[in-house]
């Protein structure tokens, strides 16, 4: 029993990193009907960030420039990180999706996937193939709970995750560009005559579903401190799976299908083989999808795409 | 002269929908523009939203400015002109409250959008008793209210309408262009697009008739009330 509390531990923690970067896939979907496929490795860029700012904030105060608790350069790392990331973002719907807004969906897939790998590469280019070890902000405390034990960093992961969800959630429903976003998702075509103009829509969407991507990097870095330009691959094309099984599109399915995927793989690994693990779980998503095509939250139904 | 539009032309692909229009709106004018299906009334009005690319040699101005120069968000919040568009395009997800308020997204002038908003609800009692239920549960006739009540909310100088009537009860189409006539008398200028043509004959002062793309008759609505062919091929002889 001990064993299963401890898994469902592991599993909310994966589940958070999942669900994080899976919302930024359902947002951008939900409005432009289009997958990022750069998503993954804006997840890997935020990572990256998130350490080139640890490392200078770090610097700063062993060097004596200001003094800093630990906890609050961690604090300060993701907020820092998040706001960075989501400049990647807007850049990327500036420059790779916005002239093809018109385009074929196909071009604007292979569009993410090329940016994609110019982010790999363009990262291997400039800080090399070596892998970076993410600074270690707070010392592991391992906590024990009726024998179920609990590193107080997997609490933060969860923790901070779950704020960042219900903080999206309470902009999507009360501010005014959520409502924006909401009206999109509905009816991208008819939001200009609401005098909204879908080039600030478009891009603050992205920006926010990239600093949630970043926020899952920086967290992932404080779990698992070993950084490589590929390390948003895998990680990225589960969140999108988590995206499709949550139902294209909605942000809380995504969120949800995105604990539900840590769930299955960390079960899968307690009853088989951890080599058998995403074999498994991808077998157990396909089966899903068979009897539910459009994922847990998806609704059949087709976009009006002109006045 | 409000609105002026020469040589209107659009293209859907290789299908010509508009082969260049003359029409003017002049300020607080109701104008219809009739025709069958297909004609390009619809075409018309997206032209004037700039949802649609013209074609070179149109030229469009509104209060003497160029409008190829706005965008469509920006026809709407810069230049004050709203459109309500066919099939009435709700958000079906948002409530009857957010539909109102999205179309004021763009809008500074706190006050003058209470104002606007009470007036609406004045004139729509429906919308106030369904404020707080999403568009997608409203009849049809309460989703024609709110269209036309979405689009007062974003600009009210100039009013495009296509199809007011569409899918409405006789009773309740002869409130709907009373509501409108009332919106028209406080200073808002009106050009709708009808297939119902003897009722947008009647509303509107003055007419234009719309015949595969081009503008084949013109003039004040009681004088086409009773042409010849416009009593033929519209009016139902």
């Amino acid at each position: 029993m001990t064993y299963f509390f401890q898994n469902v531990i592991n599993a909310l923690q994966w589940g958070s990193f999942y669900a994080l970067i899976a919302l930024g896939y359902a947002m951008v979907y939900s409005i432009l009907m289009l997958f990022n496929f750069a998503h993954g490795d804006i997840f890997m860029a935020g990572s990256y960030i998130g350490f080139g700012v640890a490392t200078g904030l770090l610097y700063l105060v062993t060097s004596g420039f200001f003094s800093l608790p630990h906890w609050l350069i961690l604090v300060l790392t993701i907020i820092i990180s998040m706001f960075l990331t989501s400049f990647l973002g807007i850049l990327v719907e500036r420059i790779g999706y916005r002239p093809l807004r018109n385009a074929p969906r196909a071009s604007a897939a292979i569009t993410g996937l090329m940016i994609g790998i110019i982010l790999e590469t363009g990262n291997l280019a400039l800080l090399g193939a070596r892998r970076l070890g993410f600074p270690s902000l707070i010392m592991t405390k391992t906590y024990e709970m009726g024998g179920v034990f609990v590193t107080n960093k997997k609490i933060l992961v969860v923790l901070v995750s779950l704020g960042l969800m219900l903080a999206l959630d309470q902009f999507v429903r009360k501010t005014k560009w959520g409502m924006a976003m909401r009206a999109m998702s509905y009816d991208f075509v008819v939001v200009p005559l609401m005098g909204v103009s879908i080039d600030v829509i478009a891009p603050l969407t992205f920006a926010i579903g990239s600093a949630l991507a970043a926020a899952g990097g920086v967290l992932y870095g404080i779990a698992y401190p070993v950084l490589d330009p590929y390390m948003g691959i895998l990680i990225g094309w589960k969140a999108f799976v988590a995206a499709i099984l949550g139902g294209r599109g909605s942000i809380m399915g995504a969120a949800l299908a995105g604990f539900l995927l840590g769930f299955i793989e960390i079960f899968v690994t307690m009853i088989f083989p951890s080599t058998l693990r995403d074999l498994i779980a991808f077998s157990i998503v396909l089966v899903i999808l068979t009897f539910r095509p459009y994922g847990f939250f998806g609704k059949p139904y087709s976009a009006k795409l002109r006045l | 002269m409000l609105l002026e539009v020469k040589n209107l032309r659009v293209s859907y692909g290789n299908i010509k929908a508009l082969h260049g229009i003359d029409f003017q709106v002049d300020e607080g004018e109701i104008v219809c523009i009739i025709g069958a299906n297909g004609a390009g009334k619809s075409t018309t009005l997206r032209a004037i939203s700039r949802m649609v690319e013209v074609e070179e040699g149109t030229q469009m101005t509104f209060m003497g400015k160029d409008m190829l120069k706005y965008k469509p968000e920006k026809v709407v919040s810069e230049l004050g002109i709203s459109h309500v568009p066919e099939g009435r395009r709700l958000f079906g997800n948002l409530t009857v409250m957010e539909n109102l308020k999205l179309a004021t997204f763009a809008r500074k002038d706190t006050d003058q959008i209470k104002k606007d908003m009470k007036r609406m609800f004045s004139i729509f009692p429906r919308l106030e008793e369904r404020k707080n239920q999403e568009a997608g549960t409203l009849s049809g006739g309460e989703q024609q209210m709110l269209a036309v009540a979405r689009a007062y909310m974003s600009a009210k100088k100039v009013m495009l309408l296509d199809e007011p009537s569409m899918g409405l009860a006789p009773k309740l189409m002869l409130s709907m262009f009373d509501s409108l006539a009332e919106i028209s008398r406080e200073g808002t200028t009106i050009l709708l697009v009808e297939q119902n043509a003897r009722l947008a004959l009647k509303f509107a002062q003055r007419g234009y008739v719309l015949e595969t793309g081009n503008l084949v008759i013109q003039g004040k609505s009681k004088d086409l009330l009773n042409d010849p062919e416009v009593k033929k091929a519209y009016l139902g002889g």
